[in-house]
Parts: C-alpha cells; structure tokens; sequence
C-alpha cells in the first residue's frame, strides 16, 4: 500500500485505531456520567464495574460462553453443509428451487422467537432443539447467497466446458463451486452472526438451567437477582463473541479470495 | 470475386447447407447459409452487428443447434477444436497456467504432462514468464493471449475465433494478430474468425466472407490473393490497400443489400 493510501484513505492502523478510540471515549463518557449522576449500579452499571464483574465471575460466565459458542458453531457447520448441498440442487433444477424455495423463505421470514417454543417441545433434547433454533437462521443466507452465486458463473466459461466435453460434476467442481465461493463467503458472513442469535434467541426461550446453561440463561439468571453488571458482563461477552465470529468468518474470506476476487484486493487508486 | 458457395478445390473440412437460425422471439439470425471451408484455410467472417456472424460460429462449434439446414464434417465426425470468446473468459481464481492446463485436465490428462504442455503453450504465446500469476494481474492482451492458448493447447484440428480482439488497442491488436499468424503457420489449423474489422480480416485470412445483416446471411466470398509473408510491411502495401477496398466494397454492397 502506498503512502498516499495511508493518509488519503486510512490505513491499517487508522482502521484499527479510530474505533478504538471512539470506543474509549464513549466508554469513558459513560462511566463519568454514571458517577456524576450517582446512577445506582442495579439501574446502569459503570464500565468500571462491570469490568470488575467480568474478572470476578469470569470461570462461571466462560463455562457459559462455550457451551452457547459450541451450539453457535455447530448449527453454522450444518448449515454450510446443509445450504451448500441445498443451493447445488436448487441450481441444478429449476423445478426444484420454483418448489422449495418459497418454502426457505417462509422459514427465514417466519421470527425464530416464535417457533423456538414449538421446537423446544418437539425436540426433546435440549441441546438438539437449540441447534435446530440456530441452524433455521443461520441456513438462509448461505443458501440464497450460494444458489446466486452458482447461477451467475460466466455463460461464456460454461459454454466452454460443454465444448471441452466436461462432465456436469466437472463443471461444478471445477468452474460453478469457485465461481460462486464469494458469495457463499458473504453469506457465511452473515450466517455467523444470526448463528450466534439464533442460539441465544433459543436459550431464552428454553431457559434451562443447570451446568450445561449457555450465557443468555446467565442473563436471566442475573436479571432475577438483580446483578445488573453481571447481565452486562454476559452480555458483554455475546458482543465480543459476536465481533470474534465475523472477524474470523472475514478473514477466513479474506484468505480464501486475495489472489483473485475484487472485493479482497487491495484498492490501488 | 465468387459467388458465395463452396470453394473450387477439394472436399471441404466443413460444409454448411441452408443452415438457418430461428429463435424463440421469430428473430432470424442467420438463413440459409451454404459454406465449404477447406483445411488449412484461414477464414474470415466479416459483417456489420446483427449479421448473425458469431451466431453462425457459435453453430459450427455446436454450442448453439441450428434450426434449419445442416452442418457436416469431412468423414462425419467432428474434428478438435478450439474456441476463442470475444473476451479471454478466464477463470480468475486460477493461475495462467492452470488456466491454460484446463482443457487437458478436463480431459484427465496427467498433472505432470498438462503442466509441461500448458507451460510450452504458454512459451508459444510469449507468457512463460506469467504462468503463475493470476488473470487479474495480466493486461487485457495478455489475458487474451492466455486464452488463444487455452484453446491450443489440445492442438486442435479447428479454431474457432469470435472477435477476439475487438476488446483490444490497436497496437495490442497488431502485435496479436501477427502472434496468431504465426501460431497458424506454425501449426496449421484450420482457422474460422469472426471479425467486424475489414483491416483485420484481410491482414489475417487467405478467404473474406462477407454477411449482411436482418437476416443474416451470405453475401460474397472472396478469395485473396495476398503474399506468403504477411507481416508489418505488409500492413502498409499498395497490395493490402488495394484488397481493403475491394472488402470494403463487398461489405458495403451488404449494408446496402
């Protein structure tokens, strides 16, 4: 990257740098404004102490936190599984995607929180129903994503397999998978994410307790008693966890596409 | 200037018979085409857009069925052959070279063996050098050149070129069109190229068929009588000019047609 990059557009640093900033300021801002007003801690909390908070109960939220990041992760492992083999089907026929895919629509628009009752009933498993919960939300965009992204390869480089006497699983494997790997990977993005929500959405509406519980039950838990800088300290740890996911899902893209793809070149103006 | 039809000598590589395109919409791209292209030749099509010029390629390499007529090969089966798109029509996430390699690997060609014959293609096209880089960072000349020898590198009886180097500078253009005269020399396929350039048609091809356009279809076939050497000095000949027009002449008695 060039210098005039650097300054002109931000560079890597800046990139890191000014949020960071911004968030200190605010968080600074925040504490000040909780001390000066004399907020009690059981209505806001300062950031000071819920820090503090995050230290002392630490162990007990981080058992928490991986039982609801292994949910998490699990449920976007069936459904990149789940959405890519579906997206080859839809794009392989087009009686199959004008038949199925009102029905991964109606799934995706129908809001988790209503179905996930039902689901926990049905399931009776616990932890089954809430990877169901999180696999119903995090599927969609990498089905819709990936199902574009195989039915836009180049017509051009399609008719060139068909000259080349490619097989439909050549042609797949070698041009329509790569073709649409950017997309899929925006999808992922995306799916990670609502991943992380589904789980949480479910755990709330599960509410189980117990050793096994993941952070949104922590939540509820501190809400009853009223440690309000504890809820924020769960809910503090979701956040990160949240930003953890994308960070990782985008370089994970980032890798994947660098030497080819527009969107993770560097921008040389 | 000969009527158009089939050349006088010998059987024909390939022989078209009133093929006729027809599409869905009651669009007539291309009607009644009768065509003999020989072996070894070098053909231009040549006509205004709409002429049906890359249809009727697109026919002859089977990639699109014509609606009426037919297409026949000498000894009734299709030769090898090769395609060259109007873009280079690359696979981005793939390096030069295994882009090059694709149409061996296709054909499940052994890794060692593409590899070599994708890198001495590749030599042929001037680019060794570039074989690990990927399409997004070659020039749009080089990009093409990687394409023409993608569509070599099986060493195909027949290439089939569709205005290939429309995309290109003049000087990128030049230097290219005196890279594929060699590569024919050298290798003498049959070579069918589409073009809407009269210069780039008679610099290149020992045979001009013009089309006219809404339908397409034929509208004169000329043979030229051009030196064995075709190079920058003859770019700028009396001789060059003078066939030039006569082109021009016949495309512009299409246009009018």
């Amino acid at each position: 990257m060039s210098a005039a990059s650097e300054g002109g557009r931000g560079g890597a640093w800046a990139r890191v740098l000014a949020p960071l900033l911004m968030g200190v300021l605010a968080l600074g801002a925040w504490e000040m404004a909780v001390r000066h007003f004399g907020v009690p801690a059981y209505i806001l909390p300062g950031p000071v102490d819920i820090a503090r908070t995050l230290a002392a109960d630490g162990g007990s939220l981080a058992a928490s936190l991986m039982v609801t990041l292994r949910i998490t992760l699990l449920a976007l492992l069936i459904a990149v599984v789940s959405g890519v083999a579906l997206s080859v089907l839809f794009s392989g026929s087009r009686w199959v995607e004008m038949t199925f895919l009102p029905y991964a629509v109606m799934l995706q628009v129908t809001p988790v929180v209503s179905i996930a009752p039902l689901i926990i009933i049905w399931v009776d498993n616990v932890q089954a129903a809430l990877l169901v919960c999180a696999w119903i939300v995090a599927f969609f965009p990498i089905v819709s994503n990936t199902t574009i992204g195989l039915n836009s390869t180049d017509r051009n480089l399609l008719d060139l397999y068909r000259l080349l006497g490619a097989s439909r699983w050549q042609t797949l494997v070698h041009l329509r998978l790569p073709a649409a790997l950017p997309f899929f990977l925006a999808g992922l993005r995306v799916s990670g994410g609502l991943a992380l929500i589904g789980a949480i959405v479910a755990e709330f509406v599960a509410g189980t307790g117990g050793a096994s519980s993941g952070l949104a039950y922590r939540i509820l838990e501190a809400g009853y008693q009223l440690q309000i800088p504890r809820m924020f300290a769960a809910l503090a740890l979701i956040s990160l966890s949240g930003v953890a996911i994308f960070l990782a899902l985008s370089l994970v893209s980032h890798l994947l596409l660098r030497r080819w793809h527009e969107s993770a070149l560097p921008g040389e103006r | 200037m000969n009527p158009p039809g089939l050349p006088v000598s010998g059987a024909p590589l390939l022989a078209l018979r009133g093929v006729t395109k027809r599409y869905a919409n009651g669009t007539v791209a291309v009607q009644g085409v009768d065509l003999g292209i020989a072996r070894g030749g070098f053909v231009s099509l040549l006509g205004p857009s709409g002429c049906g010029k890359s249809t009727l390629l697109r026919m002859i390499a089977g990639l699109v069925p014509p609606t009426a007529g037919g297409i026949a090969w000498e000894g009734g089966r299709r030769p090898s052959l090769g395609f060259v798109f109007q873009d280079p029509t690359l696979m981005p996430w793939r390096t030069a070279l295994d882009n090059v390699a694709l149409p061996l690997r296709l054909a499940h060609v052994p890794k060692a063996e593409r590899q070599e014959r994708a890198r001495a293609m590749l030599a042929l096209v001037g680019l060794a050098e570039a074989a690990m880089r990927y399409p997004r960072e070659l020039s749009g000349g080089m990009r093409m050149r990687v394409s023409i020898a993608r569509a070599l590198v099986t060493e195909p009886e027949v290439l089939l070129l569709d205005e290939p180097f429309a995309a290109l500078d003049e000087i990128t253009r030049f230097r290219l069109n005196n890279d594929l005269l060699r590569l024919w020399e050298a290798r003498r396929f049959t070579a069918v190229f589409v073009t809407h350039s009269i210069f780039e048609s008679v610099y290149l091809s020992e045979r001009v068929v013009v089309m006219a356009a809404h339908p397409g279809r034929l509208h004169a076939d000329i043979a030229l009588e051009a030196p064995a050497a075709r190079d920058e000095a003859f770019r700028t000949s009396p001789a060059y000019a003078a066939l030039c027009r006569t082109v021009s002449g016949a495309l512009e008695g299409a246009m009018a047609a």
